[in-house]
Formats: C-alpha cells, structure tokens, sequence
C-alpha cells in the first residue's frame, strides 16, 4: 500500500499579539491509500488544526506534510489552491452549498477551477449525483433539499474530480439520526470501493464505522488504534 | 476558469441580487446619460452658432470701423468711430489693389420704423449695393433684388426680410406694395428667404434693405460713411490673401499703419472661434458636473461590491477550498464590478440618446450626440466598474479559506 498522507515532526503555532499558542505539538502519522480513517478528540486537542493542514487550508508551522507524493509544506496560495483541487474532496459541516445554484451547478464547481470543458464537467456531475443516489434531483437547489440529501450533494461535490484524500469535517454534525446513517452508509460504500477517507468527529458512534481510530489531546496523538468492529478480537 | 466562465458567473451574481444591482447601475446610468447630455448640448450650441456663422455668407471678411478717442482721452469700442466711407467700399472693389476680392459690400445701418397703412414694424435699415445679395449668400423668395441702376439713383425701393414681411402684410404678398417711413413712400420689390440660420426670429431674417444713398436721404445722413463693408475673397484659400490686401488697402487709404488701424476685420473664423470659446466654457463646466456624478456612481460600485464580498465571504471560502486560485476570486469580483459598469453605461447611452431626441423639443435647443463621446462614456463607464472594483477584488482575493469557510 503506498502513502497518501504523511506527516513528519507537524506542528502548527498560533500568535496572537504576543500570546503564542502550539495547536499541534508534533505529529507524525501515515495514512495509506484506501483506509478510513476517523479522528477524534475533544475540542481544542487540535483535530480542527489538523483538518486544516490536511486540507492544504493552512500550512504547518514546522515539519513536513507530503500528499500523494507531493510535498506541500512550502508552497504558495496558488499552488495550494491547485493541490486542493486535484487531491482532496471536502465534506462539511455545514454542507457549504451555494444556495442560488442548482445540485449539478454546485457539483460542477471544482471542475471548473480544474479547467474541465463545459460539457463534461455536466456528464461528470451528474454521474457523481447518481452515485450518491441523487440522480433524480440534478435540477434542485439546495433548499429544495433535505439536510441528508444537502450533505450527499456536497459528498457528490468531494468525489467529482477524483481526488486521492476525501476529507468530511463533522459530516454528520447538522444532521439527525436517519441521514446520519444515510451519509455513514454513502462513506462505508466508498471505502469498500477503495477510496481514502478522512474523517474528523467527536461522536463515537461515528468513528466507529472507521477502520482506525486517531485520538487527538493537547495538540498529540494519545491513541492510534483498529476500530473494535474491524480489529481482531484480544486487540484493544 | 477562463474569462468567459468568469462573465457568466458574474452574471448570475448580479441577477441574484437584482434590486442592488439595478440601484447601483442606476449611479451609473444617471452620470453617463449626463454626460452624453451635457456635451451634446454644448456641440449643439456650437453647431447652431457655425450655422448662424455660415448664414452669413462664404468667404467673408467683415471690416468695422475702429474706435473714437473724445477730448476727454474716453475710448469708444470697435464701431464707434465714422471712418469706413462708402469711397472706401469703392476702392476695395479695384480688382488691381485688391486681386483675391471678387465682390464688396458697404452697409449702413439704422433703426426705422416702417409702415404700411394701419400697421408699423420697427426694423433695422441696412442701406447697401447691389453686390450685398450674393456677399451675404441670401436669396429672395419672391420679387427681385434692386438694380444698379436703381441703387446709384437712390429709387425709392426696399427689399424687406420674410419676418419684417409677414409683420407688416401677414399673408399678402408684400411685393408691389408701398411702405412709407417718415412720409417718404417705398416700393417693395422683393422679400428675402429666411436666412437658413437654425434659430429663426434672428435679426437676419427682419430687416429692410435699400440703396445705400436712398437709405442717406431717409435718415438724413450726408457724411456717407458707412458701418460695414462686408468682403467677400475668391475663395476660402484666398481669404487670408484678402485680408491682408484689404488691411494694407484700407491702411494707406487712412494714412495709418496696421498696427494702430483704425478699422478692424473679422473673419468668420474668428467669430465661430468667440463664439466656441463661450461654449466650450459652459460645456466644460457642465460636463466637470455631470463626471461627479459619475464619480459618485463609480463609488457605489466599490461600496456594492464591498457588501457583496463581505456577504459572500463563505461562498468565497468555499470557492478557495474547492480550488480557486486567489488571481480567479480577484478576476471574478473585477469582472462582476466591470459588469455593473458597462450595463450603467449601456443604458447610460441608450436613456442619453433617447434624451437628445426628446429634449430638442422641451427646450429649442439642440443636442448632437458625437459617437466619439459615446464610446468614451462607454470605456469610462468600464473603466469606472474595473477601477472601483480593485479594491474590493483583492480584499476577496487575500481572505484565508479558513476564516472565510468559519465566518457565520
């Protein structure tokens, strides 16, 4: 299995006048191609620091990140920009839909900034609706759709490019019990598919549908295990 | 993103919020329109005075007598001393002294009052030669002009302006009728076409015209000088040429030198040049308040476009995030500002064109719209939209996707 995610020596350093606050204080964690991988923590141990690096959203203070190969740790806004782009689908919360335009419409964005010509960037967003089991509801605009479904557009959104890191922020945290299960089920079939899932909650029961566990506090790694549901049975 | 992408979604971000947009288009249109007004009245005005100018004859050299000095050391204007004579005129028409002069003129000029039975009409006099017809380009609409031999007899006859006629017979025909000015009984021979000059009720198109030595005996004048003698040059390449001759002619004539002269010339290009002067100055002024208010406009662009970056600093992360390089979000912010402008400008042209058909008949003043300064509105209108528009840009361009996506 190679590497999708490799982290060496990160740590990241807010400041704030003369305040100085260390969110991570050296990670190191290697995540391969294909696993499904949940990190969780209480708020402030530095999960949210760490979405922002593997995002490319933010860069690290000091150490290294490499992303499919490709060391990230010293490059601009632009090239940033592109790296987001190509390596990494984001799920969030909030779903971040733009509310005046169609599912289609808010599916095809990252294909524009890719540079797809028009008429693929349609056929490609809609067969990542059609994946997501919203194949139906191309022509809706966000309010015209449930808060689960609202979640599966922007998962749609994640996955139209093709990208080697999905990486979901609280997916599941605006939304109640039945969809929560409609979008855990959405991530279990994609990593059954092979894809290489990241992602960040503070419910267990979520990270459980994990294969690993990585637990965050005060900014370090305290516990980096198997999932009890995929673990053999002794493991802790 | 290439730069049609980029219009497209500009476009549906104005649509999006269609009352803003069309109040910040609105600064726009107001200031352009304005624009296109204001300078389409000042060529107007500088048209209809070229018009007024041209009326007056081609090729035309106006000599006006010079100024009085009294005892008292007070000087007169141009025009206030009695030194252009009729002999003057005589000697201007010497094809040998003056070669490039094909036709002179001489004019006095008195107020009279004419009358015509019941009926009187205070006009101006203008007693002349029969050369003034063609020197001043006018036609007659009816009758015939004086003779030569009528003019050096002094006959009792008028030819009368197409205003002056229609005062004093209304709708009769004035030619054959008498006219009598202080006892002494006129023929009208002819009436004058209008004189063409955009603007009627001119004094060009009211007046009376007689032989000069008729006009003598009727005001009892006896010194025969003269206010004008209009000169008309060969042709508008010889004008500068009759200026001079005449100048030097005139000069030897009063025993003068053309420094201290004591008559002056006026060409019609010295007129329209007066004439411009007044109006570019009224245009300038006009035209400096109408770009304030473009400028007002151009500032309500910067300021929509600040709320709409502060309003869509989510949409903006999310962008950023999904990989929009910071040159595609300040590229898109500058073209929906440059959308803003144009379409102020497009409508901005349109209501000012529609404006210059209209307000011609609300204020009896033209109004030529030159497409020079329509497609400069136009190109002020997007450069305005660009301008104002790059501040706001790159505020949107320098947001961090972090703090844009966590801003509620």
């Amino acid at each position: 299995m190679s590497a999708i995610i490799e982290l060496e020596g990160v740590r990241k350093t807010y400041r704030t006048g003369s305040m100085e606050f260390e969110a991570l204080r050296g990670v190191d964690i290697r995540i391969d191609e294909g696993e499904y991988v949940a990190v969780i923590g209480p708020s402030g141990s530095g999960k949210s620091t760490l979405m922002n690096l593997l995002g490319c959203l933010d860069l690290p203070s000091e150490g290294r990140y490499v992303l499919a190969g490709e060391d990230t740790s010293r490059l601009d806004e632009a090239a940033l920009a592109a790296i987001r782009n190509r390596r990494i689908g984001f799920v969030f919360q909030q779903f971040h839909l733009l509310p005046s335009m169609t599912a289609w419409r808010n599916v095809e964005l990252p294909l524009i900034y890719a540079g797809v010509p028009r008429a693929e960037r349609k056929e490609r967003a809609v067969s990542a609706l059609t994946r997501v089991g919203l194949g139906d509801r191309i022509d809706h605009r966000p309010g015209e759709l449930s808060g689960g479904q609202q979640q599966r557009v922007a998962v749609a959104r994640a996955l139209v490019t093709e990208p080697a890191l999905l990486l979901a922020d609280e997916p599941t945290g605006n939304l109640d019990s039945r969809s929560t299960r409609d979008v855990l089920g959405l991530f279990d079939e994609l990593h059954t598919s092979g894809r290489t899932i990241v992602l960040i909650t503070h419910e267990p029961e979520v990270a459980a549908r994990a294969q690993r566990n990585l637990v965050f506090d005060d900014g370090r790694i305290t516990v980096d295990r198997p999932t009890a549901a995929v673990a053999p049975a002794g493991a802790s | 993103m290439n730069w049609w992408e980029t219009v497209r979604s500009g476009l549906a971000a104005i649509r999006s919020h269609r009352l803003r947009s069309s109040l910040t288009v609105l600064g726009i249109v107001i200031g352009i329109s304005s624009v296109i007004l204001t300078v389409g009245l000042g060529q107007g005005a500088q048209k209809e005075v070229e018009d007024q100018i041209d009326a007056l004859g081609s090729n035309l050299l106006i000599v006006s007598p010079g100024s009085t000095t009294d005892s008292s050391g007070m000087r007169g204007g141009f025009g206030s001393a009695s030194t252009l004579t009729v002999a003057d005129a005589s000697a201007l028409a010497d094809r040998t002294a003056v070669p490039d002069v094909v036709r002179v003129a001489p004019a006095t000029t008195s107020s009279v009052s004419l009358v015509n039975g019941e009926t009187n009409w205070t006009t101006s006099l203008v007693g002349t030669t029969t050369d003034w017809l063609d020197v001043r380009s006018r036609e007659l609409s009816a009758g015939r002009f004086f003779t030569a031999a009528e003019a050096a007899s002094g006959a009792s006859v008028v030819v009368i302006g197409p205003d002056t006629a229609s005062e004093l017979f209304g709708r009769q025909s004035p030619v054959g009728q008498q006219l009598s000015v202080d006892g002494t009984r006129l023929t009208v021979v002819g009436v004058l076409s209008s004189s063409g000059a955009s603007s009627s009720g001119t004094s060009e198109d009211d007046l009376g015209v007689v032989p000069v030595g008729t006009a003598d005996a009727l005001t009892g004048t006896t010194t025969s000088t003269v206010s004008t003698i209009y000169v008309e040059a060969a042709s508008e390449d010889l004008l500068a040429a009759a200026h001079q001759e005449v100048q030097a002619l005139l000069a030897s004539r009063h025993g003068v030198t053309t420094a201290d002269a004591d008559f002056s010339i006026a060409t019609q290009d010295s007129l329209v040049e007066t004439a411009n002067e007044t109006n570019r100055t009224f245009t300038v002024l006009l035209g400096g308040v109408a770009a304030i208010s473009l400028l007002v406009g151009g500032i309500g662009v910067m300021n929509i476009m600040l709320v709409s970056v502060t309003e869509r600093i989510r949409e903006i992360g999310l962008r950023k995030a999904l990989g929009a390089a910071p040159t595609v979000i300040r590229r898109q912010f500058l073209v929906e500002a440059s959308l803003l402008g144009l379409t102020g400008g497009l409508v901005g042209v349109l209501v000012g064109v529609i404006g210059a058909q209209v307000l011609p008949h609300l204020i009896d003043q033209a109004v030529a719209v030159s497409a020079l300064a329509t497609l400069a509105a136009l190109a002020t209108s997007l450069a305005l939209g660009v301008g104002f528009g790059v501040y706001p840009a790159s505020r949107a361009a320098r947001l961090t996707p972090i703090d844009a996506l966590r801003s509620e």
